[in-house]
């Protein structure tokens, strides 16, 4: 009942024109949506640990222990060690740093990339739009692991250059995105009383549009970091990613599977963190989407 | 109608063109003479030089780039470095294994995917809804090679039903890989399903059928079905078409010889040619599959020609 007074009250005042701030939305989240809330302290946990793994890992990540190698599950070890005696828990504490990174950092580059091309895209139309528009279809005709394959075959493996294919993967679903939805913010009169008073195309995509696709570009920026997670961890497993001395849990689980069947742990370990991060940021993504966007509820991701 | 399925096919050639040029242009900019690098370390200036002119290394890249297409458009990817063979047999030799996996994925993704996506449609919001929806989410969220391990772990080698990898074990060897690759593209058919069944059930015709006095099931089996099913129909050739690209990492860890694993194969062995027509061969499988998808929705749902 009192959900049903909620809802009506804010179908009037989205009628009158008085959506809730940003704040109110946030507040909302976590009062209606208990699991994206859990979610959200999942990741801060992840987040914190990876931050401070040197005071929380129990065991230097690097330090071989060759008389203790793959022992299974203690207290001293609680996810055992390695082939090289390595503490497996340490290790996925610090490769924790890979995975968020790799998480956040590219999928913020490829939408920054892509909501300045849908930008230009939408507003500027003709060949501009043409333009671009023909490269994100290329773009989106490969098959994403495919391309970031192709791009580390390029550039080498390597941190960055996972960052350069990633984005270069990604953009395009974020420009198509912005550009539709600058094409229709374009006939707003608020837009076009802007630019009757001469401000600039610049300006009014920064002052006028942008804002405006925020909502989106939260959920999208959400529901695109687990989508760059599994894509890193796919390339480190194939050996193409993140390389030794470096720890990401992809790579874990590429060397943990050799002794799968002596020692299943080291390789499952890294793998259920890489899930639960994943399924954190997807359970937050569908909760912030409720929130911000009720309207595009059906797409998948 | 015909008109327009020309237009479709018309504008799939540009991109084509674009995915053989980004691919041919990225692979140019490999840092070294791909020849030195093949042949290794000891071996004579004059030797590479000649094998650079043999395979054409030496023309300017633009004329490469041509020859290059106009071989592909009669079917020839070039030599493997590595292998000493035709990249076009090589493909040829794998696909067949490719398309048995992704076929049985897609089986596998659709006997899971549209039960569950009515099932949460009709009872939606139920307990039932909620907890395949949260699934379908842990379906996409999961590593493919880890979950991969995980299947090979317990059900080849703990309970010992299945074959390891490989693929000698005939049908019984594809069902571990089937249902690996074919898991996460469930959860994605049973959340177009129950979203398409739920607009469907907002239909007016939908009322109609209900105060008929239709039972249930025959209004979601008679009415509904039909046009909720129709997207869903139609995204199978989108689907096969990412499953024969997702095949990736499911043929590498259970080492069935198809295309993803001669791509991988490809990297490591530093392969240009081979790389180079795998992922062209895949893509442009992959434009076939959304071109398919197109003209199939405009011919089933007459809906969609209203232009």
């Amino acid at each position: 009942m009192q959900k049903q007074q909620d809802l009506e009250v804010r179908n009037l005042a989205a009628e009158l024109g008085e959506e809730d701030s940003l704040r109110d939305k946030a507040l909302r989240l976590c009062r209606e949506n208990k699991l994206a809330v859990f979610s959200l302290l999942v990741i801060l946990l992840i987040a914190l640990a990876a931050i401070f793994a040197p005071a929380v890992a129990p065991y230097d990540p690097n330090k071989q222990d060759l008389l203790n190698r793959m022992q299974g599950m203690s207290l001293a070890h609680p996810f055992g060690t390695d082939q090289l005696g390595r503490d497996v828990l340490s290790r996925m504490i610090y490769g924790a740093r890979i995975s968020l990174l790799i998480g956040l950092a590219p999928t913020g580059i490829s939408m920054l990339l892509g909501t300045a091309l849908g930008l230009m895209s939408g507003y500027l139309g003709k060949t501009v739009d043409f333009i671009i528009m023909r490269l994100a279809d290329i773009t989106m005709a490969f098959p994403s692991l495919l391309l970031a394959m192709v791009v580390m075959y390029t550039l080498g493996s390597g941190i960055i250059n996972i960052f350069l294919a990633l984005t270069l993967v990604s953009w395009a679903g974020t420009a198509r995105v912005v550009r539709a939805q600058t094409m229709s913010l374009r006939e707003k009169e608020y837009v076009e009383a802007a630019r009757s008073m001469g401000v600039g195309s610049f300006t009014t995509m920064i002052r006028h549009i942008l804002p405006n696709c925020m909502p989106s570009l939260i959920v999208l920026f959400t529901l695109n970091i687990p989508g760059s997670i599994l894509s890193e961890s796919s390339l480190s497993f194939l050996g193409i990613g993140a390389q030794p001395p470096d720890t990401s849990w992809g790579l874990m689980v590429s060397e943990g599977k050799d002794y799968l069947f002596t020692n299943p742990v080291i390789a499952i370990a890294p793998g259920v963190a890489i899930l639960v991060l994943a399924l954190a940021f997807n359970f937050l993504g569908d909760g912030v989407r409720d929130v911000l966007d009720p309207y595009t509820k059906q797409t998948i991701p | 109608m015909a008109k327009k399925i020309i237009y479709r096919i018309l504008i799939s050639i540009p991109v084509l063109v674009g995915v053989v040029l980004v691919i041919f242009l990225m692979l140019q900019v490999v840092p070294g003479n791909p020849v030195a690098i093949m042949m290794g370390e000891h071996i004579k200036q004059d030797v590479i030089d000649r094998m650079t002119e043999m395979y054409g290394l030496d023309q300017p890249v633009l004329v490469q780039f041509g020859r290059y297409f106009l071989n592909m458009l009669h079917g020839d990817f070039g030599v493997s470095y590595k292998l000493n063979r035709s990249v076009t047999s090589l493909i040829m030799d794998a696909f067949p294994y490719t398309v048995k996996l992704a076929v049985a994925a897609a089986v596998v993704a659709w006997l899971i995917g549209i039960p569950a996506g009515i099932l949460s449609a009709v009872k939606k919001n139920s307990l039932v809804d909620r907890m395949f929806m949260g699934v379908s989410l842990l379906g996409v969220s999961m590593p493919v090679f880890w979950a991969a391990l995980l299947f090979q772990y317990v059900f080849a080698y703990y309970l010992g039903w299945f074959p390891v990898s490989g693929v000698d074990g005939g049908i019984r060897s594809y069902i571990l890989p089937a249902i690996v690759l074919g898991w996460s593209s469930a959860g994605t058919i049973a959340r177009l399903t129950r979203s398409n069944l739920l607009e469907a059930l907002e239909e007016d015709y939908i009322r109609t059928a209900w105060s008929k006095g239709l039972s249930q099931f025959g209004v979601i089996v008679g009415h509904a079905f039909k046009n909720a099913l129709l997207p869903v129909v139609t995204m199978m050739a989108i689907q096969v078409a990412s499953l024969l690209s997702g095949a990736v990492i499911t043929e590498t860890v259970f080492a069935i010889p198809g295309i993803g694993r001669l791509a991988v194969s490809a990297i490591s062995n530093r392969d240009m040619p081979l790389l180079q027509g795998t992922v062209i061969f895949t893509t442009a499988l992959i434009i076939l599959g959304n071109l398919i998808a197109d003209v199939l929705y405009s011919v089933i749902d007459p809906r969609i020609r209203t232009d």
